[in-house]
């Protein structure tokens, strides 16, 4: 966005504060559209006539320096590109690169609706959500456009997913245009040769388009061209070549475009940007040689700014690590992960099980949770509500203090005299401080754990059960 | 501009006067689109859409009471002007121009010129951008150093069967990495020191570094057990027994003695790694305190700002490592060394490892043989773009693929053109 500071929001709001938006004041909410926590249409004043001039204006002010497009309808639809940074640390990344899965239209029609419902229900759970893929794409391998158009209103019919119609033959794109019309697809791919027909579909039926060419000045042409065809909703593909140098080179295209579009503000190319990490399957025959590589270029262009990428290896051991990969990429590193406050069963814990005592910042949870249950320890956890911050920090700051640990097990009704035969809870090692001010507040023996869980195994051979008084 | 008119706003269309429409099955709100382009109802409904349909009996309801429905859809602005030749451009784009400041360059390992026995050295860092940028090449490409241990230790499956023929000989199993799995470095961890574990004292833990040096001619990487106690006083001895050998001391970090360690370094002629936990201004802290207080050379620094795995906190490892990398490139002196990763964590993730997911509505993990390196290669990979150097690892195959993309990105693989502008119809 062109504006960097809440006073030049400001200047454009109506200055009131009429606190509609949830905000108290009209500086407030432009602290949260700078930092794009809300959105301008969030300020019912704004949207009045009187104010449609500075509405209209800071609306173009606010608009993200990677234009943002829209692929597929209602719950599904998804939006990519919408980056305004370089590296996520600056503000953080938006709209999480788009996967899209291929079927083609000479598969058996079993097989095709199949693949696309293993695309479709794809999930895998990961800090309190599942971790999804979005899109298919739909690839004209027969070169029939019937049979191509078939394909296409077989899989709108199968999965509300968006969808993807790739073919570089502008009769294949119209005939599949004509069954999925009303579904908002993305069509792939206008080139050097076929652009004049593929911008008349694309104006035509109101759908974004993918240019395509490895020339990145050609690439910018065609974007100028289509442009200036009254076309915004545009994505680029630099071609993504799987080995060797022209790896690199494609490498570097990534970096050029985005640098280009949003250290340099060249809107004619600031596009998102779309990857093929398919094309590993051009060189590499063997399943698992070839979905390794799709994974790891798959992995290279969702680091570097690749906003939405063509799939093809359906194997867990490549979706798992790119939805992970993805995740890790676009989490907001401005709001620190936690899991939720509670006391959670490790295993199957008994009476004479530990009770152990951690923080709710998600990775310290989860680490000891991993140590815990990988080594077979069966145990109550408790997370308790540190404002998502590590043992030591917390204890040093006062988010972690005897009280907070008290709390923590009275809300969760978890009563040591019902539930235990030994009335004992393990403090982690860096919060050892905390024991003579827990005991006194609980009323419970403290035991000291190791300063690291993954020592919890050695410390408990050592000191587990605890000995009698 | 698209007009669009709501089943709700009908009525005052027909003057608020129709309850019902006749004839016509409504379910929802639906909305009619009477766009400019394309969306002629009339030809949608010769195609067979239901909502176009609905929209086509509406539509005739309306000119039937007498609407200027015709003159509505026929309003469109004009179609833009289609385009008969692309317009000409050239695309460019500039360097970074803050990117000023090298990283230090840090040589591992010395041949009989430079004291030590190493038949090669290794040269880590020297970048002047961030890793692969067309800005400028990278001087130094990735290596790998992996994983051996002074005693058989519990490892993933997957790991593990690649290791059982060596795992209670340190000589041989550094041996085997070297030769059949291409380590470009071996990395010796001394974990029997442990109190907790074996307390095997550093006199003893000496010697296993000093059998790992008569095995290979690679430079060695020596570790401790992590006991913040017992380490300084092990690495004081395993420094001591490879003296001149330029290893790298695992590590001196803010809680345990590090000058002991630096002492080591600087007597007996080797490089400390500074290991700080997910932390940048720790990391300044470490670096400053290694070189002002304890007196290392710059040359004989590398930092390890710990390495989280995929799904476990990767996302704070890699953006830690980016912002130091961009840091020390930007000109803060106490951030510009070389990295080592710890990619081997990767294998504490579960999904690395167990089975078959916990979790019953998660969609089938398949088998866990293929999960568990392609989680150890995706965590390197996004640490080596972040500018990480260095990496220790365990999986065979995990550090061939590794290589193959960190020298592909660094611009050491050729390979047959292969043509790409025909995916969308090959057959795969």
């Amino acid at each position: 966005m062109k504006l960097n500071s809440p006073l030049q929001v400001y200047k454009y709001l109506p200055q009131i504060n009429c606190a509609e938006c949830g905000d108290a004041t009209c500086m407030a909410f432009a602290a949260h559209l700078i930092d794009r926590s809300k959105k301008l249409d969030d300020c019912p004043p704004i949207l009045k006539n009187e104010y449609k001039k500075k509405y209209t204006e800071l609306q173009t002010l606010l608009a993200p320096e990677i234009r943002e497009i829209t692929i597929g309808t209602g719950e599904h639809a998804k939006s990519i590109g919408g980056d305004d940074v370089l590296y996520r640390h600056q503000l953080t990344f938006f709209d999480p690169t788009a996967f899209a899965y291929d079927v083609w239209d000479t598969m058996p029609e079993a097989e095709f609706v199949e693949r696309i419902n293993k695309i479709t229900n794809f999930r895998k759970f990961y800090v309190g959500k599942f971790l999804k893929v979005d899109m298919v794409a739909v690839r004209c391998v027969s070169g029939d456009p019937l049979k191509f158009a078939g394909a296409v209103k077989k899989a709108s019919e199968t999965t509300k997913l968006p969808l993807i119609l790739c073919s570089f033959d502008p009769a294949a794109l119209k005939a599949a245009l004509e069954v999925v019309r009303d579904k908002n697809p993305l069509i792939y791919a206008a080139t050097e040769k076929n652009w004049g027909e593929v911008a008349d579909l694309a104006l035509n039926y109101k759908v974004p388009v993918v240019l395509f060419s490895p020339d990145l000045d050609k690439l910018k042409s065609l974007a100028l061209t289509f442009r200036e065809m009254g076309m915004k909703d545009i994505v680029l593909d630099p071609g993504t070549y799987p080995q060797g140098k022209k790896l690199k080179e494609t490498f570097e295209k990534f970096i050029m475009l985005r640098r280009a579009g949003i250290k340099e503000g060249q809107k004619d190319i600031a596009y998102p940007i779309m990857a093929v990490p398919l094309n590993a399957w051009l060189v590499y025959k063997d399943t698992v040689t070839a979905s390794y590589w799709e994974t790891v270029l798959a992995s290279v262009f969702t680091v570097r700014y690749g906003d939405i990428m063509i799939l093809h290896s359906l194997e867990p051991y490549a979706m798992l690590p790119e939805v992970h990969i993805r995740d890790t990429i676009y989490t907001d590193p401005r709001t620190p992960v936690k899991v939720a406050p509670g006391v959670n069963e490790v295993g199957s814990p008994t009476k004479d099980s530990p009770v152990i005592v951690t923080t709710n910042f998600a990775l310290t949870y989860y680490t000891v949770e991993s140590d815990l249950s990988s080594n077979k320890i069966n145990c109550y956890l408790a997370a308790v509500d540190t404002d998502g911050i590590g043992v030591e920090a917390a204890v040093a700051g006062g988010q972690l203090t005897a009280a907070k640990i008290n709390d923590t097990f009275q809300k969760a009704n978890f009563d040591f005299k019902d539930k235990t035969s030994h009335g004992t809870l393990i403090l982690p090692g860096l919060a050892a401080r905390l024991q003579g001010d827990v005991e006194d507040v609980t009323g419970l023996r403290v035991m000291i754990g190791p300063p690291d869980s993954g020592r919890i195994p050695g410390w408990m051979e050592k000191s587990w059960p605890p000995k009698p008084k | 501009m698209t007009k669009k008119i709501k089943l709700s706003e009908l009525g005052s269309l027909f003057g608020g006067e129709i309850q019902a429409l006749e004839g016509v099955k409504i379910e929802g709100d639906v909305e009619i689109d009477l766009g400019q382009t394309g969306m002629n109802p009339q030809m949608a409904y010769a195609l067979g859409h239901e909502t176009a349909q609905l929209a086509h009996h509406l539509i005739n309801i309306s000119r039937i009471l007498g609407y200027p429905v015709d003159q509505m859809l026929g309003a469109a602005p004009a179609k833009p002007a289609r385009l008969s030749k692309l317009i000409e451009s050239k695309f460019s784009v500039g360097k970074i121009e803050e990117w000023k400041t090298p990283i230090q360059e840090v040589v591992l390992g010395a041949t009989s010129s430079d004291g030590g026995t190493r038949k090669s050295t290794i040269t880590l860092g020297g970048e002047t951008a961030l890793p692969y940028y067309f800005d400028s090449p990278m001087p130094h490409r990735n290596h790998i150093t992996m994983d051996v241990f002074d005693m058989p230790i519990n490892m993933a499956k997957a790991v593990k069967s690649n290791y059982e023929d060596v795992i209670n000989s340190p000589a041989e199993w550094a041996k085997k990495v070297v030769r059949d799995f291409g380590a470009d470095m071996v990395t010796i961890h001394l974990i029997s020191t442990d109190p907790n574990i074996k307390d095997t004292s550093p006199k003893e833990a000496a010697k296993t570094v000093e059998e790992v040096l008569q095995a290979v001619d690679v430079p060695i990487v020596i570790g401790g057990s992590g006991n913040p106690e017992k380490d300084p006083a092990v690495l004081e001895k395993a420094a001591e027994a490879a003296e001149g050998e330029r290893c790298l001391l695992a590590s001196a970090s803010l809680n345990l003695d590090y000058a002991r360690i630096a002492e080591a370094a600087k007597k007996y002629n080797h490089v400390v790694l500074s290991w700080t936990q997910l932390e940048i201004n720790a990391q300044k802290e470490l670096n400053r305190k290694l070189m002002k207080q304890c007196g290392v050379a710059r040359e004989n620094i590398l930092m390890d700002p710990t390495t989280a795995a995929l799904g476990y906190g990767l996302d704070y490892a890699y953006t830690n490592m980016e912002r130091i990398r961009l840091a020390g490139l930007m000109g803060d002196t106490e951030l510009n060394f070389p990295m080592s990763s710890g990619t081997t964590n990767a294998w504490g993730a579960r999904e690395s490892w167990m089975v078959s997911s916990p979790l019953k509505e998660d969609s089938d993990w398949g088998p866990r043989e293929y999960r568990g390196p392609i989680w150890e290669i995706i965590t390197g990979l996004t640490l080596s773009l972040a500018g990480n150097d260095l990496f220790m690892m365990m999986h065979p195959t995990a550090v061939q693929v590794l290589k193959e993309i960190t020298q592909t990105l660094y611009g050491g693989k050729e390979s047959e053109p292969v043509n790409i502008d025909n995916w969308t119809s090959a057959v795969i």
